[in-house]
């Protein structure tokens, strides 16, 4: 066959392949809601005393900061757990939105960050003296750094999913988590324990709540088009 | 020119004396802190017999040096020079001989001061308080309700939830009422005693009123006993250096009356 033949098969091939790709409306996304709570009685969490640092000690004074591992709210619900889709995803887009992880009043803000794999962040010393963030990553690389005062913020980044305790090494008392994840569909839980994935394609997906103290759990949940699904997660507590 | 230069060593030495002496620099005096602990007189004599005995004999060599130039200088051409009798070297042997006597007469009567503190017991009834020193802070633990400690495990320590001692709750009865804090809170006048560990590398455990200063080593359970005798708040330094962080590596000492701390001990003991 002369090349001359070819050229109006392959335009429409071409013409053929553009139309077949026309978008045709993608299926309205499903939504997850819910709330993570327990049953049983929690560690009772202690107040910090950071009078090693004033700064930090001063501006506490009127209230106390409390350790945060299990931050429970009304109707023994549960702060900073994770919910995301642990099996099943589809349809995950990259983060490329840089978060940030603030030292404020030696505490660590927000004290559950949730990024995405190669997604940057920067971690910012907001306090008059020195920090030095050591996460603690087992698969990732570790590292240590130092930030005094009116240092610019670092800009990181981790390239493999993993669940990363955070402390200070200055501050003992600071304890925050990175949490890397391989999917966009995550939702970190309110002070009322409740959590909304958003835009799931109809199919059937397995979503795992994590909780630093209590551990992880897994349900499976199946959506059609634009459906909306309510479930519970529920720990049981212990209290030491 | 020569006798110029003797007069102005000679102000300056009994100028610069006297300052130290008598002036106080705002307050910050250079003399010794306020001592808040039972032993302190002891550590105090000695440190002032060293004072008193080697800023003598600084400040009375400064002065005779400017003697010796005012009287040296400008002399006319052959005149000459007395010397010490016999010459340098009995001059040198006695010298050491008297430096040496001066010397072991301290090391002797400091070590004694010494093995009174740290070479002694702590007496029946003293009040125990558990140490754990790690980068870049001090931590503190009293033994609770049941008056038992619980056991420590190093695996268990997990500083972001408060734990920083590694108790292990769940599984011993006398660690859940172990009270842990950050600031050293004690009754004055009773004799307290402490147990100090590190979790990590050396420290040091310094309380300049308490004129007292022990090493925390890794591995170690190192007790020291003291009392307090005045109230107050007094600070608490690592004082060998442990990493980059070692300078903020402090806590403080609250010494309360006795009542005081009873119900600062009972405010703890309802938190736990």
């Amino acid at each position: 066959m002369k090349i001359r033949h070819l050229c109006p098969l392959l335009l429409v091939l071409l013409v053929s392949s553009g139309l077949a790709s026309v978008p045709v409306p993608p299926p309205a996304g499903g939504t997850v809601t819910g709330k993570i709570t327990y049953t049983g009685t929690p560690p009772k969490m202690k107040p910090i005393d950071m009078s090693k640092e004033p700064n930090c000690a001063k501006e506490h004074a009127a209230s106390p900061v409390l350790t945060e591992n299990v931050v429970s709210g009304p109707g023994n619900t549960l702060e900073w757990a994770v919910v995301y889709v642990s099996a099943g995803d589809q349809g995950s887009t990259p983060g490329t939105q840089t978060l940030k992880f603030d030292q404020k009043g030696c505490q660590y803000i927000p004290h559950v960050l949730v990024m995405q794999v190669d997604q940057p962040f920067q971690i910012v010393n907001s306090d008059p003296h020195l920090h030095n963030i050591h996460p603690l990553p087992k698969i990732n690389p570790e590292w240590n750094k130092s930030q005094p005062p009116g240092t610019p913020p670092l800009t990181e980044k981790y390239d493999k999913p993993e669940f990363i305790s955070v402390k200070c090494n200055v501050h003992p008392w600071m304890h925050g988590w990175f949490i890397v994840l391989n999917t966009s569909h995550y939702a970190v839980s309110g002070s009322d324990g409740s959590f909304t994935l958003k835009g799931l394609a109809p199919g059937k997906y397995t979503l795992t709540a994590w909780q630093e103290q209590f551990g992880t759990q897994a349900q499976d949940v199946t959506l059609a088009s634009g459906e909306t699904k309510n479930i519970t997660f529920t720990f049981k507590a212990l209290p030491y | 020119m020569g006798k110029a230069f003797g007069a102005v060593l000679i102000i300056i030495t009994v100028v610069s004396t006297a300052v130290f002496f008598f002036h106080d620099f705002g307050g910050m005096s250079l003399w010794l802190p306020v001592d808040a602990s039972e032993h302190g007189h002891g550590v105090d004599h000695q440190l002032m017999e060293t004072m008193y005995g080697s800023g003598f004999l600084f400040v009375l060599s400064q002065i005779l040096l400017g003697l010796f130039v005012w009287q040296a200088s400008d002399r006319p051409q052959g005149w000459k020079y007395r010397i010490f009798p016999g010459g340098a070297k009995p001059m040198v042997i006695s010298a050491i001989l008297l430096v040496g006597i001066e010397i072991l007469t301290l090391s002797f009567v400091g070590s004694k001061v010494w093995a009174g503190i740290y070479f002694t017991s702590a007496k029946p009834g003293a009040l125990p308080i558990d140490v754990q020193a790690g980068q870049f802070a001090f931590y503190f633990r009293y033994a609770g309700v049941d008056g038992k400690f619980g056991a420590l495990h190093p695996d268990k320590i997990d500083e972001g939830s408060g734990n920083f001692f590694g108790l292990d709750p769940r599984n011993d009865e006398a660690a859940r009422d172990d009270i842990v804090v950050a600031t050293m809170v004690i009754p004055v006048n009773r004799e307290i005693l402490l147990t100090l560990h590190s979790k990590d590398v050396i420290h040091s455990f310094y309380v300049r009123e308490l004129r007292l200063q022990q090493d925390i080593v890794p591995g170690l359970m190192i007790p020291l006993h003291f009392t307090a005798t005045k109230t107050g708040r007094y600070e608490i330094v690592c004082t060998q250096l442990c990493g980059l962080g070692h300078y903020q590596m402090k806590a403080y000492l609250e010494v309360k009356t006795q009542e005081e701390f009873d119900k600062w001990l009972k405010d703890q003991e309802a938190a736990q």
